[in-house]
């Protein structure tokens, strides 16, 4: 029979507790869990990657709902166990619900640690903990203003890196003489402070705080020397403290943590514990690695063998900041039985420092190169005697034995068992046994199938060297499409990367997302000045010298190097005053071709680039600006005779076509942007195949969108109706808007809508007004911008270098 | 007056990562500025179908054709990548800003 399993927490712990239980005894329980935090399960070790944009929420999800759904898992989100009645074996939650159990876990985590001073309550101040706290510091850091964050320590620095990138001014403060003096020894504690206030971060350290400040908010913190710091926000991250606290009102022995033996009992035969509340060997942890190794024996004891048994093992800290390299493992104290080895390179900002005891490695510290860190514990672990290797150990792996250069050689060497993944505890034999029994063949199935590199992340290098020897050339590294080869990163992550950090210049793109090469290249410098253009539209200055000639001097080049010019043409209306205004420029310029577009305007084919300003001189005095059909932007709307005329139109097409295009023209997109206008279904403007179209019916306009008819061929998808032409001309600009947002540089909308799914963008365009709204006014805001007639603006002298030679030479010589 | 250049302007005529051409009697000669102050020219026209090299995206040491994307190699002239194909390379002289082409460039256009 079935027995229930009650579960106290949703944290990363009993998540794995679960997954290892539901793979060794399926269906033996019925599970129920509760959780205070309102959400799934997600990757706790990932919220200061989210506070710094580099990831999303979404992206740190370990369980979606999905998951409980599939496996019948009954889970209370934003339900807090407050009581345990271990007589009748029931649990209550804060909003009432009880549940019996026959098995009971404890996973309640840790609470942070608050000190104790005057105006801790003070709204303001907050913990680091969970999303919550990540989202009360993303608020807060939209004004910009001052944060102060107490504690140097991971959570500390990793608090502050993320609130320094989204723009907040920082200050860490720390009591003790070095940061993160736990895990780092003064000298690499002294290189961390540095990269740390590189960052513009200001570091005190001996700092003691005495008061929190503010009357009603926080608005400073008072030392103990009498220095006061302004702040509207303080996080504190000073440590924090196993939550067993329920556990000891119900009466279960509680010393630092919950009491529990190698198999995860606590005092209570029916009650485990594991995670952070719980306390084993007189030991309590904070990293996931082994709270990972208590899943693992929880869930075999659940499961009816009960041999494993914790043992304590040393866990390697590192710090997740971007560009900051450091790691630390075991025990690095001096003493009179201890030897040390060390490496500094102040150049390179490299530090090295090895602990040894009785010719063993006992301690390693490693800042700035921390690649040999998972072979130096792999030697601590087995406790290897280095007096062989002494003179050349602090070098790394690549030095022993045949010297040789390549990076995945040191990775090779590396016995089958050591260790790659530390969170996991996953071994180098078990990736590249999985890869090849499995046939597993990207980065993402390796961590579904291993677990390797699924947590912090910081092995994922290692594990893809794995990759790259087990499969050789059938390993593409790029899960994601790199922009392009000076750099690893995708369109989307770079465009999240550009809102997230800010990034208003080409230079501070390439710099702050370490691009490959110096100035970039003709794939990426397009791609990057468009994003920029569209994020920042009122702060970036476009750069010119990244645009593909046409855009540069707003005329197609032809394969002669001559160019082309298409004037707007309103709907594809024209007169006979602008007729005779191009015969004459035709005439003048003697203008070898004149063709009447598919884009119903007309091309003046064939002239020179020095007499580009005086044709369009000539235009702009009859009323012409630029067609940009050389943009990527918005091109033509075309339109048919509409109601006006024709005796099956249903609107005035050609009015509404009119209207959208002088309202957007000028409007910078991914790719070319096209739409069409049709006043009946027979639909002789052919906006079925734009990018955007209206089909106009007697009871309103039909928004279409996402067909294409060049490349590809495809009738285009609707959107929705609408009743009036207003409406019409909010949706078309809210849909270019969400397009112009999430769009990769040169994907057409059909493909773009292929990406993110019709439905929804449905849902955020048709049915959702408030999306919609801010949508229509960002374009709206950056078209402030956008709406200068470039030929007009080179007519009166802008960019006047690109239209002349530098210098006419060798004429006079020549005729000597 | 050295005999041996000629003049063609100062290299602030030429926006950073741009071009700018020279007209001679022999053709056009691409003089380009690179984002390190660098100045290199060669021949204003592409060896894959003759476009305009002046008119293309400048990055590092190098052009990339306006045309169909060949990248050609400011120092050598030389196509980069697959690409097979080279264009002639042109001296140029940089004092204190003011930019000057060789002469002997022209006999050999001549040529
Ligand atoms: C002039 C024109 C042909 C004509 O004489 O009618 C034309 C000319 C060119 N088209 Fe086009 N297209 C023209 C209408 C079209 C149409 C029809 C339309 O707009 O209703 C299409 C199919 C609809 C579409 O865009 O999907 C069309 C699909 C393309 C494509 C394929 C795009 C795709 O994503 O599949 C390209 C290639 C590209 O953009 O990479 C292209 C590229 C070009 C380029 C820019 C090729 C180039 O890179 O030099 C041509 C520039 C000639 C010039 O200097 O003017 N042209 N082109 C038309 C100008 C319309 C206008 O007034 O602005
Ligand atoms: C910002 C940050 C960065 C970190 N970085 C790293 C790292 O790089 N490497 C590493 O190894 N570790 C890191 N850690 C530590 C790691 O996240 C934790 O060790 C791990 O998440 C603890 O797991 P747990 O299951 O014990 O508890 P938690 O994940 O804290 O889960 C406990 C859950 O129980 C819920 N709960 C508490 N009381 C009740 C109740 N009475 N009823 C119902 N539910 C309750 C809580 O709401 C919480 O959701 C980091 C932690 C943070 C906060
Ligand atoms: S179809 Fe378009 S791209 Fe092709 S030759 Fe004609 S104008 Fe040029
Ligand atoms: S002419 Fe230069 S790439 Fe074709």
């Amino acid at each position: 029979m079935t027995q229930k399993l009650v579960v106290i927490g949703n944290g990363m712990a009993p998540g794995r507790m679960l997954e290892h239980l539901l793979e060794q005894a399926p269906g033996l329980y019925d599970v129920t869990i509760f959780n205070a935090e309102p959400r799934v399960n997600y990757d706790r070790i990932m919220l200061s990657p989210v506070l710094s944009g580099e990831k999303t929420y979404e992206q740190i999800v370990i369980h979606g709902d999905g998951w409980y759904i599939e496996h019948g898992i009954t889970l209370y989100k934003g339900h807090r166990i407050v009581s345990i009645d271990r007589t009748r074996k029931i649990v209550t939650s804060d909003h009432g619900v009880t549940e019996s159990y026959d098995k009971l876990v404890i996973a309640t985590g840790s609470v942070p640690f608050i000190i104790p001073v005057s105006g801790k309550d003070l709204p303001g101040v907050i913990t680091y903990r969970d999303l919550d706290d990540v989202q009360a510091m993303l608020l807060a850091a939209q004004s910009r203003e001052k944060a102060i964050v107490i504690g140097g320590g991971l959570l500390g620095l990793e608090a502050a890196a993320g609130l320094a990138s989204r723009g907040m001014d920082v200050t860490v403060l720390h009591v003790m003489p070095s940061l993160m003096e736990r895990q780092l020894d003064p000298a690499a504690g002294y290189l961390l402070q540095k990269a740390v206030e590189e960052r513009g971060i200001k570091v005190i350290c001996k700092a003691n705080t005495k008061a929190i400040i503010g009357d009603g908010k926080v608005e400073g913190i008072e030392l103990d020397n009498g220095t006061i710091i302004p702040a509207t926000l303080v996080v504190m991250a000073v440590g924090i403290r196993p939550n067993a606290g329920l556990a000891k009102e119900a009466g279960l022995a509680v010393n630092r943590g919950i009491v529990v033996d190698a198999g995860m009992q606590t005092s209570d035969g029916d009650i485990l514990a594991l995670g952070e509340c719980a306390e084993v060997g007189g030991m309590v942890y904070g990293l996931v690695a082994p709270l990972y190794e208590m899943a693992r024996i929880a869930a075999s004891h659940l499961a009816g063998d009960r041999t494993p048994a914790f043992v304590h093992s040393d866990t390697p800290t590192k710090l997740k900041v971007t560009g900051i390299n450091l790691f630390s493992l075991g025990d690095f104290a001096e003493g009179d039985d201890r030897e040390e080895i060390v490496l500094r390179d102040a150049t390179a900002g490299v530090y090295k420092r090895l602990v040894l005891r009785d010719n063993r490695i006992i301690g390693t510290v490693l800042y700035g190169e921390t690649a040999d860190g998972a072979w130096f514990n792999d030697l601590k672990k087995k406790a290897t005697d280095v007096s062989e290797m002494r003179e050349t150990l602090i070098f790394g792996q690549a030095y022993q034995g045949a010297s040789t250069l390549d990076p995945t050689a040191a990775v090779a060497a590396l016995p089958d068992d050591a260790e790659i993944c530390g969170c996991n505890g996953v071994c180098k034999g078990k990736i590249t046994g999985a890869i090849t029994g499995k046939g597993l063949t990207s980065l993402d199935d390796v961590r579904a199938h291993t677990k390797a590199s699924a947590s912090c992340g910081s092995c994922t290098g290692l594990v893809e060297q794995l990759m790259t020897i087990t499969l050789g050339d059938a390993y593409n590294p790029a899960a994601v499409q790199p922009m392009c080869t000076c750099t690893d990163l995708g369109h989307d992550d770079v465009r999240r990367l550009i809102k997230a950090k800010g990034l208003k210049t080409i230079p501070a793109v390439m710099q702050e997302l370490e691009w490959k090469t110096s100035c970039g290249c003709a794939k990426c410098r397009p791609a990057l000045n468009y994003y920029l253009v569209c994020d920042w539209p009122d702060e970036y200055a476009d750069d010119y010298q990244s645009r593909f000639i046409n855009e540069r001097v707003h005329a197609n080049i032809q394969k002669d190097g001559t160019y082309s010019v298409v004037p707007r043409m309103w709907g594809g209306v024209t007169n006979s005053g602008e007729l005779r205004a191009i015969a004459d420029v035709v005439d003048k310029f003697e203008i070898p071709m004149v063709k009447v577009t598919g884009g119903q305007r007309i091309d003046l084919l064939g002239i020179e680039k020095e007499d580009l300003p005086g044709v369009w001189a000539d235009l702009g005095k009859a009323g012409f600006i630029s067609g940009q059909a050389y943009a990527k932007g918005l091109r033509t709307v075309k339109t048919c005779v509409g109601s006006d005329w024709c005796r099956f139109g249903t609107q005035d097409s050609t009015g509404l076509g009119i209207r959208i295009e002088k309202f957007m023209w000028g409007s910078w997109t991914p790719a070319k942007l096209k739409l069409a206008v049709s006043g009946c279904p027979r639909n002789c403007a052919e906006a079925t195949c734009k990018d955007i179209g209206i089909i106009c019916v007697d009871s309103g306009f039909e928004v279409h969108f996402a067909g294409a008819a060049g490349l590809d061929i495809k009738g285009t998808e609707v959107l929705g109706l609408v009743k009036t032409e207003d409406e019409a001309l909010q949706y078309i600009v809210a849909l270019t808007q969400m397009y112009r947002e999430q769009g990769r540089y040169l994907e057409r909308i059909y493909k773009w809508a292929k990406r993110i799914g019709l439905d929804e963008i449905r849902r955020q365009i048709m049915g959702d007004a408030d999306k919609r709204q801010a949508y229509y006014e960002r374009f709206v805001f950056s078209q402030k911008y956008a709406q200068v007639d470039p030929w007009s603006e080179r007519v009166s002298g802008k960019d006047k270098h690109e239209f002349r030679p530098m210098a006419t030479v060798g004429y006079s010589e020549a005729a000597e | 007056m050295d005999m041996n250049w000629i003049a063609i302007g100062d290299i602030n005529d030429i926006p950073l990562r741009g071009a700018r051409c020279v007209k001679t009697p022999q053709g056009k000669i691409a003089v380009f500025r690179t984002s390190d102050n660098e100045v290199f020219a060669i021949e204003d026209h592409c060896p894959h179908k003759g476009g305009p090299l002046s008119q293309g995206i400048v990055h590092a040491k190098a052009v990339t054709c306006p045309l169909h994307n060949w990248v050609i190699s400011l120092e050598t002239g030389k196509a980069l990548g697959a690409d097979q194909g080279e264009v002639r390379t042109i001296r140029v002289r940089n004092e204190d800003g003011t930019l000057s082409i060789a002469r002997e460039s022209l006999m050999m256009a001549a040529e």
